[in-house]
């Protein structure tokens, strides 16, 4: 086989005929390319020189992302993961092997890949994606998520629509878009989507297509077991807590040992109630709220992020307009629609939001309505307003000391923290990075917005 | 626990330990070394399959090592079955590879039952000589071939089976099966023995739903000739019946009885009468079913018992499904109710087990050739029971199927006719000895070339003026891409092609009856009998 000899200094990168698959549709004009679409060898340079990406997880979608973006011609690739390998994560998550377990996931997947893909330059960061700032992540052109996290894909869906930058009359500069890419899988099913910050619907436009997360009722646990789960959280919730097994420590789920006695002790419980099926398999799921994974749909996923980021960095072809779902449990099963941006999102649409509420409300309620609301869905929002020009914190969780200071205020009515109509509230909360500012509503009807 | 068993935990959850035990005792074959053919190994390698084979017999250029994960350029002139096995093993060391550096086709020629000792048998595109000889081995000895390739932004799989039969296919949402409207007897005795008006308030909003619904639906009959609620007035009415059931307060006011809000939301569903689906109809009066002979496999001589239970003790019901869904309840009447529904289905199981120990006697082939388990999963997901019969190849190039011809004609925007325009490809590569679009100086020549073999095509499929429906668009996207094999279209296929040899290979969930393509430039894909 003839293999080029580069002129100047040998290049292992470099072979004769190793592009040859993706110039045919880079260097031929398609009647299905973006309309801005000039083929030229061109693309295929800045793909491997200037073009930029960031890949959010090195798990199962993220190793598969790795592959396929550098064999389709990427190289300067960012991957951003705070976890570390686990022998559970080897039945799909291809770039690790057993000598790879306890090892940062970012760092052995982005050596691997570099290994393998001449020319590839796979940067790792073993970091979580709040410890970096928007400097950072300005310096991306395409931006894809492999996450099983809401929380972080609400966070780096909000640091992308903050790097939008608008004119005075308030047109978006289309140039400060930074589309998003993301991917998810459970099982046998799994979606890809396509999202243009401040253009199309964004992960807050649509927060009602995530399923909310399954949980037991308090008193179905303590008082009324009846499936094997039942009795599986009251180990968790009271068991624990009660016997400290292994002295004052919280419960680790990759600790066989914890799983073991917990299992034991629910297998007690349950007999006494005569209910069957607790196993250790069934208890390490709920404790550590396991979600099935196989390889196929990962790579399939994955994959479809991938064509679409090819597409997005070429315009060789219209990308995803803009939700695609995959099934494979009867046949193979696709949707593809187009997901509506949410005018009053709270993420995206730059309109403060209304919230509102009678006078008597407690401020525990309005913060029950934000962490409620399908379309807020917040973790732990903190609270902070400007009362006759001084700043007041209404209610913050997150830091101990003025958890404390605050809490008498939960049990307080809106009208006496002195809040009156049209006062906005500045809402900070682990789903966004920056603070969103709500306005109130003050009324005597009791209808909630 | 074992180290397999945690490595594997993820999926063990879907499948189980009887589906993993068939993974590994199961071996697979690829023919020809194509990034989509190596990424679909990649996806069964890593979940563990018993063992993989790689027939190839050329050897890498470097257009093959830049697309492909598991094919150094370091070692471009080298055998690919040997490179891509070695790069390919390495990926799990409980999976054995072995490889091949040979043509197909001489393989084919002189030892063909290499090929028939597979569990499936995958390959990428061949020259339509080589794969109708390939399938057309394949298919009395019922190994199942997968033919699965990616061309510019399209992929393609079919899946040849003469029948492949589906015990677990998971529905994602099963009805319950709870008998209301032909109730279990001690269900009836149970319910009868509990007098809701005198039971304490604890008591009162801890009844099971299922016991208020046929508490009411009992006083329902009673008032409408033995009629359940049927129209949508009726079954308003019937829930307003059961809300006003719920316990108020010394003012009047009604109690929070989430028992009885579950037992109002179920009435659209609880009284659907438990018919035998269509579908599963036929597999009981397949001839298969009708004539079991000591050469019919287990689902079968499963069905034929099943069969009889129906005919005979179940009055036209499957066995019960034993199964309750979670419900408001205390503890103690919910595990009761639980005891009664299993122990029912326990009884029912049994009358099949009967069934098919006396086909079996009668058969001569062995009582120990149906385990307990196999009867009880088999009884269990009766009503989900799926058998799937593709055309075969010879079928398929002979003539169209209906669904065919009905999706491309019905529908111009249809992925039906990316699979046109495949047909059409293949028959460029018969006479021309190579792809359209693959050389810049004939693309334009390629573009009518193809044409007239699509007209072609439309006409022996006799629907000569469907070639309107055939853009010139497409068929330039199509010469366009010169038979390229982008990456990450071929990792999607890769995916989905591993799947489908999964669930071939565990008989769990269902496989694609036909072909399926996938498009690319619009991210949509279609399932096709063809």
């Amino acid at each position: 086989m003839e293999v080029d000899q580069p002129n100047e200094q040998s290049d292992a990168s470099k072979w004769s005929g190793r592009w040859n698959h993706i110039k045919k549709v880079l260097e031929r004009p398609s009647p299905f390319a973006h309309p801005d679409f000039e083929a030229s060898s061109e693309i295929l340079e800045f793909m491997q020189e200037n073009c930029k990406l960031l890949v959010i997880g090195a798990g199962g979608l993220g190793c598969e992302l790795l592959k396929d973006l550098t064999l389709n011609g990427f190289r300067h690739i960012h991957v951003i993961d705070m976890d570390i390998i686990d022998l559970s994560n080897l039945n799909r998550q291809f770039l690790f092997r057993q000598s790879d377990i306890n090892k940062p996931k970012a760092n052995v997947a982005a050596e691997f890949i570099n290994k393998r893909v001449k020319g590839a330059q796979v940067v790792p960061h073993f970091c979580k994606i709040q410890d970096y700032d928007s400097a950072f992540y300005k310096q991306f052109h395409i931006v894809v998520c492999g996450l099983d996290s809401i929380i972080a894909r609400r966070w780096i869906n909000g640091m992308l629509i903050s790097l939008l930058e608008y004119d005075d009359d308030g047109n978006l500069d289309q140039s400060s878009i930074i589309p998003l890419v993301d991917g998810g899988t459970e099982g046998f099913k799994g979606n890809a989507r396509v999202i243009l910050p401040g253009m199309t619907a964004c992960i807050d436009c649509t927060l009602d297509l995530y399923p909310p997360q399954v949980t037991f009722p308090m008193c179905t646990v303590a008082h009324t077991p009846r499936q094997p789960e039942h009795c599986i959280e009251y180990v968790r919730m009271f068991g624990w807590e009660k016997e400290k097994p292994f002295g004052d420590i919280p419960i680790d789920g990759d600790n066989p040992e914890h799983i073991t006695w917990i299992c034991h002790a629910a297998c007690k419980r349950a007999d006494e109630y005569g209910i069957q099926g607790v196993t250790y398999r069934l208890t390490q799921g709920v404790i550590k709220r396991i979600i099935p994974a196989v390889a196929s749909t990962n790579a399939v996923i994955a994959a479809a992020c991938s064509t679409e980021i090819f597409k997005l960095a070429t315009s060789c072809a219209l990308p995803l307009n803009n939700y695609m779902v995959f099934n494979d449990v009867d046949g193979v099963y696709t949707y593809t629609f187009e997901a509506e941006k949410n005018d009053t999102c709270i993420a995206c649409s730059q309109k403060p939001r209304n919230l509102t509420f009678a006078p008597k409300t407690l401020l525990r309620e309005l913060i029950d309505h934000l962490c409620e609301d399908s379309t807020l869905q917040m973790k732990r929002p903190g609270i902070t307003t400007t009362i006759n020009g001084k700043n007041h914190t209404l209610y913050m969780k997150s830091i101990p000391s003025i958890e404390e200071a605050t809490r008498p205020n939960l049990s307080k009515s809106l009208a006496d923290l002195g809040l009156t109509d049209g006062q906005e509230l500045i809402v900070a909360d682990v789903t966004t990075p920056n603070a969103i500012v709500f306005r109130l509503k003050i009324t005597e009807s009791e209808t909630k917005s | 626990m074992a180290e397999k068993e945690k490595k594997y935990d993820r999926q063990l959850r879907l499948w189980g330990d009887h589906g993993q035990r068939d993974l590994e005792n199961a071996s697979v074959c690829l023919i020809n070394v194509t990034a989509t053919g190596t990424e679909t190994l990649k996806n069964l390698i890593l979940p563990g399959i018993g063992s993989f084979t790689i027939v190839d017999g050329g050897r890498i250029s470097g257009q093959d090592a830049g697309n492909n994960f598991f094919l150094d350029p370091e070692k471009i002139g080298e055998y690919k079955s040997k490179v891509a096995m070695e790069l390919l093993q390495e990926l799990n060391p409980d999976v054995k590879g072995e490889y091949v550096e040979e043509d197909v086709s001489q393989l084919l020629e002189r030892t063909p039952q290499f090929f028939t000792g597979f569990s499936v048998v995958i390959s990428g595109s061949l020259t339509l000589t080589v794969l109708k000889k390939l399938a057309a081995l394949l298919w009395p000895h019922k190994v199942p071939l997968v033919v699965c390739l990616s061309y510019g932004f399209l992929g393609y799989i079919r899946i040849a089976v003469e029948e492949h039969a589906v015990i677990e296919s998971h529905p994602d949402n099963a009805h319950e099966d709870l008998r209301l409207d032909d109730p279990i007897e001690d269900f009836v005795k149970f319910c009868d023995s509990i007098d809701l008006e005198s039971l304490d308030k604890k008591d009162h909003s801890h009844t099971p739903y299922l016991i208020i619904l046929f508490k009411y639906l009992q006083t329902w009959k009673n008032d409408h000739n033995g009629q359940v609620p049927n129209t949508w007035k009726e079954k308003k009415q019937f829930k307003a019946a059961i809300l006003a059931g719920v316990r108020k307060n010394a003012e009047g006011v009604p109690e929070d009885e989430e028992n009885y809000d579950e037992a109002a939301k179920h009435v659209n569903t609880a009284f659907v009468p438990n018919k035998i689906p269509p579908e599963l109809k036929a597999i009981l009066d397949d001839h298969k079913c009708l004539n079991i002979t000591d050469s019919s496999s287990n689902f079968w001589i499963l069905a034929n018992g099943l069969r009889q239970f129906v005919q005979n003790e179940g009055c036209g019901f499957l066995p019960l499904r034993g199964s309750l869904p979670d419900m408001t309840s205390d503890s103690e009447r919910y595990v009761k109710l639980q005891n009664i529904y299993q122990a029912k289905a326990a009884h029912d199981m049994q009358i099949v087990s009967n069934y098919v120990s006396q086909a079996c006697s009668s058969l001569g082939c062995g009582n120990g050739r149906v385990s307990e388990r196999d009867l009880k999963r088999f009884c269990r997901n009766a009503h989900f029971l799926r058998v799937l019969r593709t055309r075969s190849l010879e079928e398929e190039y002979k003539q169209p199927s209906k669904a065919v011809i009905d999706e491309f004609t019905s529908d111009s925007n249809s992925d039906a006719l990316w699979y046109v325009l495949w047909r059409a490809v293949e028959m460029f590569y018969t006479t021309h000895g190579k792809y359209p679009g693959i050389e810049d100086e004939e693309l334009e020549m390629d573009v009518s070339r193809m044409k007239s073999f699509v007209k072609d095509l439309m006409k022996s499929w006799g629907i000569p003026g469907a070639i309107e429906a055939v853009s010139d668009d497409s068929l330039q996207e199509i010469c366009r891409c010169g038979a390229a094999e982008i990456h990450s279209v071929a990792a999607y296929m890769g995916g989905v092609a591993a799947q489908e040899c999964i669930k071939l290979i565990t008989g769990q969930y269902v496989p694609v009856s036909g072909a399926y393509i996938y498009n690319g430039l619009k991210s949509t894909s279609l399932t096709l009998a063809v």
